[in-house]
């Protein structure tokens, strides 16, 4: 028997300008009818910080370390189940395969999802950061605008984590069950808790390979070193590196034709 | 297998030109089940030509392969020239599931917009744009909804927009998956003459699949499918005429009746 059917649908096509702009611009639209999601994306994390502020109010120092390590945290959590909802919500309703079905590239869409949540964190880190430094007096060395781009690069890590495991995903149930599975041994290994130099050699040979630890170590760098320092750019390096990475994964779980 | 391709009485719009969708030992494996077996049938550019068959006969998945959305397909399966699922053939093809396909949290006219965006993107197809989101939201009744969220739709205006958005480009082949269950006598005489209308004034082909036999008379040609094999291909007339019936369902049950006693159909499962 011939199998002529079809060849293989062009997968990683190059992007379109315009596409990607009307699909970015499409999310946010969605977004847009849903004002309480936006609201809880911009208070909650203004929110948590200020408890931790007084949650720590005799040892303001710790409050510094945490607090910024949490100003990298936020937006990778929120990005992460907001992405991986919508995406999970794109296939299970067929607009995805209808989407596939049209001359878009899969890159479209998913630097389409990117610009619209990371304009998202934008807004939401500047106001938790503004209000951490402004009002919270959270002590930075640094220049609050580095802290504004770790928090933008750690809220394309969750955006790429989100679309890569909603793939994996059946169900809104499973979705939301990789948060704890994907982003809670990161968040126990990064360094929030306890220097990373301190745990089991084991925990923190992994915790060298999570990306997380480095939008952490990022944050502290800018805390306390007033200039870029090397350990700042590898940082940012390794998590820009990684969102891409998974941007790409997440690329390949899109499939144009489907069992 | 009964497949009448020659001789059939010609259908309006064709005189025989290059077939809008070929299959030839068309088979579609789903999991370790063979969905679609060996299959042989001719859709002619122009006609409008009706899916039937019972519920689970593999009417969707042939959509899907001909759409090319469908994994597993082998054998010969030409749309419009092309393979199925060549990617010269997403812009000319328009795919409609069963279940709508659109963004409940846009209003109707952004649901458009955005899908007319990724067809005729960049500033300089605005009026393009806008001028087909305008036309696409009359041809299926909903200028008075045109604002509202698709999530505070019925189901029956839910699928309408779903059918919009395949409208939007013109496309020469339509493949319906269902497109009138659950809606109103009236409306469904609507949308039958709007699909005779795109098949006549613009030349389009379509496919429409339904488990309801009554609209088969409104097709030009019909596919009859049961269990994974066409069953039959013929005009309703000539269906009809050959079984001896008075109606597409009686004929219908007719051939599955003749096909058990020849014991040619598929293996049943045995409980």
């Amino acid at each position: 028997m011939t199998t002529r059917t079809a060849p293989p649908a062009p997968t990683g096509r190059a992007l379109t300008p315009s596409r990607t702009a009307a699909t970015a611009a499409r999310v946010l639209r969605q977004l847009h009818h849903d004002p309480r999601t936006i609201a809880l994306l911009l208070i909650v994390p203004v929110a948590m910080i200020t408890l931790l502020r007084y949650v720590f109010d005799g040892a303001p120092g710790t409050f510094d370390s945490i607090g910024a390590s949490l100003l990298g945290i936020f937006p990778l959590i929120t990005m992460f189940l907001v992405t991986s909802i919508a995406t999970l919500r794109e296939r299970t309703s067929g607009t995805l395969e209808r989407l596939l079905a049209l001359p878009l590239g899969k890159g479209d869409l998913i630097a389409g999802y990117a610009l619209a949540f990371g304009a998202i964190a934008v807004v939401q880190s500047a106001l938790a950061t503004a209000v951490s430094v402004w009002l919270l007096g959270l002590d930075v060395t640094g220049s609050p605008w580095l802290l504004l781009l770790v928090a933008l690069l750690d809220a394309l890590l969750g955006t790429a984590l989100g679309l890569f495991v909603s793939a994996f995903a059946a169900s809104e149930f499973q979705a939301v069950q990789f948060m704890p599975a994907v982003i809670f041994p990161q968040l126990l290994l990064c360094g929030l808790f306890i220097p990373r130099d301190q745990m089991h050699p084991v925990l923190e040979a992994i915790s060298n390979v999570l990306p997380m630890s480095y939008a952490v170590d990022g944050m502290n760098q800018v805390l306390h070193h007033s200039d870029l320092t090397g350990d700042f750019l590898r940082d940012i390096a390794v998590v820009a590196g990684s969102a891409l990475l998974v941007l790409c994964l997440g690329a390949i779980t899109l499939r144009r034709r489907t069992p | 297998m009964m497949n009448y391709r020659q001789g059939d009485p010609v259908t309006p719009g064709s005189d025989r030109p290059p077939p809008a969708v070929q299959a030839r030992d068309l088979t579609v494996v789903r999991g370790d089940r063979t969905v679609l077996s060996t299959l042989d049938f001719t859709i002619r550019p122009g006609t409008i030509t009706g899916l039937l068959g019972p519920s689970g006969c593999g009417k969707t998945t042939l959509m899907r392969a001909i759409a090319g959305t469908q994994a597993k397909v082998t054998g010969t399966l030409t749309v419009l020239g092309h393979p199925a699922g060549a990617p010269a053939l997403r812009p000319r093809i328009g795919y409609v599931t069963q279940a709508p396909s659109v963004y409940t949290d846009l209003t109707v006219r952004q649901n458009l917009d955005y899908f007319a965006a990724v067809l005729h993107p960049g500033r300089t197809h605005r009026d393009k744009r806008r001028s087909a989101v305008t036309r696409a939201i009359e041809e299926v009744a909903l200028t008075t909804h045109a604002d509202v969220l698709a999530a505070a739709l019925s189901g029956g205006q839910r699928s309408r927009v779903s059918l919009a958005v395949a409208l939007l480009s013109t496309p020469d082949l339509l493949v319906l998956d269902e497109p009138t269950v659950g809606l109103d006598p009236v409306l469904r005489r609507d949308l039958w003459d709007l699909f005779h209308r795109l098949a006549a004034d613009r030349g389009a082909t379509l496919l429409i699949s339904s488990h309801v036999m009554d609209e088969a008379e409104r097709c030009h040609r019909l596919l009859l499918m049961r269990e994974g094999r066409i069953l039959a291909e013929d005009t309703p007339e000539a269906l009809r005429t050959r079984t001896g019936t008075a109606t597409v369902e009686e004929a219908f049950l007719h051939l599955v009746d003749e096909a058990a006693a020849r014991g040619t159909h598929p293996e049943e499962p045995t409980p």
